[in-house]
């Protein structure tokens, strides 16, 4: 399977087994859901190629006393019915599980307009939203079933993957690698594993996160034994840097936010491996730029 | 003290202030008073209780007017509304004010939202009705096209749409109006929105499938 398919095979077990649960979808993965839309057309509702109304009829759902699932690419859940989601879910003060797939790499071969970088930072703007980037199939499968029982959530499923999976912590940073003394490298969903390998001959304390909001501040300072932090998502580079500096804000230290690049646009298309090479996430760019932060002197405000 | 609809002037004459959108409150009035009085189960906190969403959130006053009258919300807090200490500001919020489905004022949320929660009543087996109050310059919103398009195929007896047509789009659109909605497979009426005989037969008649009743009012000066 792959996380995408999980996502179809655990929302269509969660409609199954809970009445009050719904799918609300806008034809991408249609061909995942043909069984549960089926079994229970009443609750699982296919609204065509129309996502601002993907996103409102789900909370209409919610304002029912239902609890929905809403799904469609990133890109158009997150970025095109934006605001239906700050005021259908956020002012509203409702809940649901929107998951959003495809994120920053996986339609690498059908350029910018599928590609949402940017999702996760926007989704940031909504005050309690949870934040989950499950990397395996496990991950997948344990973040919808946290998710479903209450509050608002955007779970982005994409094809990259770590190989190890941890469990679903909200509010909690897993510890990978513990190294006393060292500085602290925090993964962000499925750059673990090529976080690991840029690191593996380095001495760093490496923390995991498949859930990044709420953000783990008390994890963060247990392990930080020396004021340095590599902050590495695979979406907007720094989206979590705020959470960071709120984290430290009584301690000088000092911060690199890796990620998808702001300064321009890659009029690319290719494969994901392409795209996150080129975003300098791969095994190799992220040990060129954790090295050449962590073996840089700070240097004095002159 | 019970309150009727000739006590509506006065309520909305306490709100006062700048804010500029009375001649879209004026234009509800009668609307939100037949649909409240005399056509709505509106049981507070009934789960089978029937759902009125003011999408058009501009110009609340004749609707917290009613919500007065009806009982729901305080005189009291008329006077100072659209305070920072009022619940009661220039657009509802549902979480402030008892009787408010939903929390609008940017247009073009409320009928989509609605299509949502006519589909999850039904989906929970309820007989509660979903009734929208839009303008017509709203329907300038194209999301209102998706959800025009998607309440029929999925055959939403329960959703009714109530246009208040003052005739305020730029692009006045009103002789367009029901054949718009015909387009997509709604029933469609067009009542005099100042009548309220007419306009109660009219909002209590269903028709087993969506159905717009476009309330034509005078035009603002």
């Amino acid at each position: 399977m792959n996380p995408r398919e999980q996502f179809a095979r655990t929302a269509s077990d969660l409609v199954h087994e809970h009445r009050d649960v719904a799918l609300v979808y806008a034809e991408i993965s249609g061909q995942f859901l043909h069984r549960v839309e089926a079994a229970h057309p009443d609750r699982v509702v296919n609204v065509g190629i129309r996502e601002q109304l993907l996103v409102n009829v789900g909370a209409g759902m919610a304002l029912a006393g239902m609890r929905p699932i809403v799904h469609t690419f990133g890109s158009f859940l997150a970025e095109r019915a934006f605001e239906q989601i700050k005021l259908g879910f956020g002012h509203q003060g409702v809940g649901g599980v929107l998951v959003g797939s495809g994120g920053s790499f996986d339609v690498a071969s059908g350029g910018r307009t599928h590609q949402a970088p940017g999702d996760m930072a926007l989704m940031d703007t909504l005050p309690g939203i949870s934040l989950h980037a499950p990397s395996t199939d496990a991950e997948v499968d344990a973040a919808l079933r946290a998710s479903i029982d209450g509050g608002l959530h955007y779970v982005r499923v994409v094809g990259q993957t770590n190989a190890r999976s941890f469990p679903h912590a909200p509010g909690r940073f897993h510890v990978v690698r513990r190294t006393p003394g060292a500085p602290v490298v925090l993964a962000v969903g499925p750059v673990l594993d090529a976080v690991l390998a840029a690191t593996e001959d380095r001495r760093a304390t490496v923390l995991y996160a498949n859930t990044i909001r709420p953000f783990d501040a008390d994890g963060l300072r247990a392990v930080l034994d020396t004021p340095e932090v590599v902050l590495v998502e695979p979406w907007l580079a720094g989206t979590s840097a705020h959470a960071v500096a709120a984290a430290l804000s009584d301690l000088p230290h000092r911060l690199l936010a890796l990620g998808v690049g702001r300064e321009e646009e890659i009029r690319r298309y290719g494969r994901p491996s392409e795209h996150i090479a080129a975003q300098g996430l791969d095994a190799a760019g992220l040990r060129a730029s954790i090295g050449g932060f962590l073996d840089s002197e700070l240097r004095a405000i002159s | 003290m019970t309150m009727t609809y000739d006590d509506l002037p006065r309520l909305m004459s306490v709100m006062t202030g700048d804010e500029k959108h009375s001649a879209a409150a004026t234009s509800t009035l009668d609307v939100l008073w037949v649909l409240h009085d005399r056509v709505l189960d509106l049981r507070p906190d009934h789960p089978d209780r029937d759902r009125f969403l003011l999408s058009k959130g501009h110009g609340p006053m004749a609707y917290y007017a009613t919500l007065v009258a009806q009982g729901r919300v305080p005189e009291e807090w008329l006077a100072d509304w659209g305070s920072f200490d009022s619940p009661l500001g220039f657009h509802p919020d549902r979480n402030l004010v008892p009787g408010v489905e939903i929390s609008s004022g940017s247009l073009g949320h409320g009928l989509p939202l609605a299509v949502g929660m006519a589909l999850g009543l039904r989906a929970q087996g309820r007989p509660s009705r979903v009734v929208v109050l839009v303008g017509d310059a709203e329907l300038d919103e194209g999301s209102n096209a998706e959800a025009l398009a998607l309440a029929a195929a999925l055959g939403l007896s329960a959703l009714t749409v109530v246009v208040v047509d003052n005739h305020s789009a730029s692009y006045d659109q009103s002789r367009r109006l029901p054949a718009r909605f015909a387009a997509e497979g709604w029933d469609v009426a067009v009542v005099d929105g100042r009548d309220h005989a007419a306009l109660e037969a009219t909002l209590r008649a269903r028709h087993g499938r969506p159905n717009v009743v476009i309330a034509d009012i005078e035009a603002a000066a």
